[in-house]
């Protein structure tokens, strides 16, 4: 008779200020079932927004995530002003779009230093790490602060850029592209990452209709929605850009769209500078009254996928009702489809390839014997184990 | 197609553009159109009709569950699905000249008193997680969800205490913390049952909950 066991992942970690608890159910080393619990840190920021004034509100939901905090509040913004019906300057968008793309870029170098680390590259990570220092750096030249950037309100942007600032932001970026291309080549060129990721953790395109996935999660299956596209905010009509995408499903499908976006968003940064130098000066944002009674949707492409906020205004100051829809709540679900069947040491990597807020799975995991409930394995055994598996691929090689 | 649309919609919303013609392949089940633009539609649908919808809804191509939201209003719980629909792949649009990044809010009213609906979870895997949210927090019941255990609140939330309907309140409204998770008192550090009443904080809760 086989023997199953739960392999409990989470929920806490002293190192992690978001928690989520996976649960997998493993036969042997095969996972044949998984669960998954969230909400172990629910702050009710949608109820606390109905005590907050429309003007107050970007700067909680900014909070609503450290990584993606230049897209909770323009996907806000945008709700808000899909209510007013707001004629936006020309010069705000381009400085949204600024902001919105050097995050992109910092958030996907994140993931693949964490990738990296997860399999056993360690220079991976060093390197991703090192190279995405500069872009905190640019955005607390730009916006002042390197995690909450408070740059986006109702109407347009806090702040205007100086030409000194996107000069360097435009340096930095271009310094950027050849480290993204050493980093892009060592990644996609070397045969133990390919035998790593290709493969692992498939999920389908009807799988990502079906679970309503989002951002690069789809892109690795190849569906190519994308909100900057489908439905273009701030300047991403304005400029030349294209949508990356992946076939297979797998976990390498997705390392590749979020490396090959990070070029993409180099070029929209570059393009949206060149853009300001040109035409300097000019109005940063549109006078808003007041919001009148209605209700808004604001789609955002966060660097995880569509953000999307819907707003209900009376016609008062504060909003009745702010639904706040983060991509991780319609990624974290895909695990049930892409990780049952696989190997123990295959998980950490397929659950981290949906980039789930990363701080949700670098946490405390313990494996406990369904019978016994006697710890089996923590957390950092799980990396060793995979890091071990890239180790005696490599050796096979 | 206009006679539907003038039986089954209110006159004032034309159903116009792609929009319009979503809204018309859904035919008898729209009680209401309230917005019909080029790249929104809202509209309310029949409650007992909620599941069929979303089947319809699913099976168009490029459409996909957004998310829901649930307010509460006078008469219960107001559950918004929002749909996204959006060229996917080449030569799968629903219509010729379809645009894309179309948002169609479908409104359901969950009715008091029993706030309940159909849940669409079974059809739509997007939904599951959704309505267990609004299950917990606003105490919408989803009738057939196929796995309706807590996602938001804690297991040692009381039962039927709902922190996003109106009438609760974030202070005074908190229920007290369980014995087991009371902030540590300097003067007792072995916690018995007396001392963890001193240190509840707040009074019992009254609003959020169901009125039976």
């Amino acid at each position: 008779m086989s023997h199953k066991t739960v392999v409990n992942i989470g929920p806490f970690h002293p190192l992690q200020e978001e928690a989520e608890f996976f649960q997998l159910y493993v036969d042997g080393e095969t996972v044949v079932d998984m669960d998954v619990r969230i909400s172990y840190n629910h702050r009710g920021i949608e109820k606390l927004d109905e005590s907050k004034t429309f003007d107050q509100v970007p700067f909680v939901v900014e909070r609503v995530c450290g990584i993606c905090s230049a897209s909770h509040p323009l996907a806000y913004i945008q709700a808000v002003e899909d209510i007013a019906h707001v004629d936006m300057p020309e010069r705000a968008l381009y400085l949204r779009t600024i902001v919105n793309e050097l995050e992109r870029i910092h958030s996907h170098m994140l993931w693949v230093g964490l990738a990296g680390h997860f399999l056993g590259y360690n220079t991976v990570f060093m390197w991703a790490w090192k190279y995405r220092e500069p872009v905190m750096d640019v955005l607390e030249v730009a916006t002042g602060s390197r995690v909450t950037y408070a740059n986006c309100k109702i109407g347009g942007v806090r702040r205007d850029m100086t030409d000194e600032q996107l000069r360097t932001i435009d340096r930095s970026c271009a310094e950027l592209v050849g480290p993204l291309e050493m980093l892009t080549n060592a990644v996609l060129d070397d045969p133990v990452l390919h035998a790593r990721l290709k493969n692992v953790g498939i999920l389908t395109p009807a799988d990502v209709k079906a679970y309503g996935a989002l951002g690069p999660t789809a892109r690795g299956s190849g569906v190519p929605i994308d909100v900057r596209r489908d439905e273009p905010y701030a300047a991403y009509d304005r400029v030349d850009w294209k949508v990356i995408t992946a076939p297979g499903g797998d976990v390498f499908g997705k390392a590749v769209v979020r490396l090959l976006e990070c070029f993409e968003a180099v070029k929209i940064t570059r393009q949206c500078c060149d853009y300001l130098l040109k035409n300097p000066g000019g109005e940063i944002d549109a006078k808003v009254e007041a919001i009148p009674p209605g209700e808004g949707v604001g789609r955002v492409e966060a660097p995880r996928g569509e953000t999307f906020h819907y707003v209900r205004s009376d016609g008062s100051n504060r909003p009745t009702r702010h639904k706040v829809r983060a991509p991780s709540f319609n990624n974290v679900p895909t695990f049930k489809a892409s990780c049952i069947g696989l190997q123990i040491p295959d998980v950490a990597i397929t659950l981290a390839s949906v980039d789930p807020c990363y701080s949700c799975t670098e946490r405390m995991c313990t494996i406990v014997d369904a019978e016994t409930h006697k710890p089996m394995y923590n957390f950092a055994e799980l990396v060793r184990l995979s890091q071990q598996k890239t180790e005696r691929m490599k050796k096979e090689w | 197609m206009s006679e539907v649309a003038v039986t089954t919609t209110q006159a004032d919303v034309p159903l116009t553009g792609f929009v319009g013609q979503v809204l018309e392949r859904l035919g008898d089940s729209v009680l209401e159109v309230q917005k019909c633009v080029q790249l929104r539609g809202i509209a309310r649908i029949e409650p007992a009709r909620t599941v069929e919808v979303a089947e319809k809804m699913l099976a168009m191509p490029g459409c996909r569950l957004a998310t829901a939201t649930g307010i509460e209003v006078r008469d219960g719980i107001d559950v918004l699905y929002h749909w996204i629909i959006e060229r996917s792949a080449a030569g799968e649009a629903a219509v010729a000249d379809q645009p894309a990044g179309v948002v169609i809010t479908l409104k359901v009213l969950a009715a008091r008193p029993e706030l309940a609906l159909d849940s669409i979870a079974n059809a739509v895997p997007a939904a599951n997680w959704i309505e267990r949210e609004m299950h917990d927090l606003l105490g919408a019941n989803f009738r057939n969800h196929p796995d309706m255990r807590r996602l938001i609140l804690d297991d040692s939330w009381p039962e039927g205490v709902h922190p996003l309907r109106k009438d609760f309140d974030q202070v005074a409204d908190r229920p007290p913390l369980p014995p087991n998770q009371s902030p540590p008192d300097v003067e007792s550090t072995n916690c018995t049952k007396e001392n963890n009443k001193g240190q509840v904080r707040g009074t019992l809760p009254t609003g959020g909950r169901d009125k039976k």
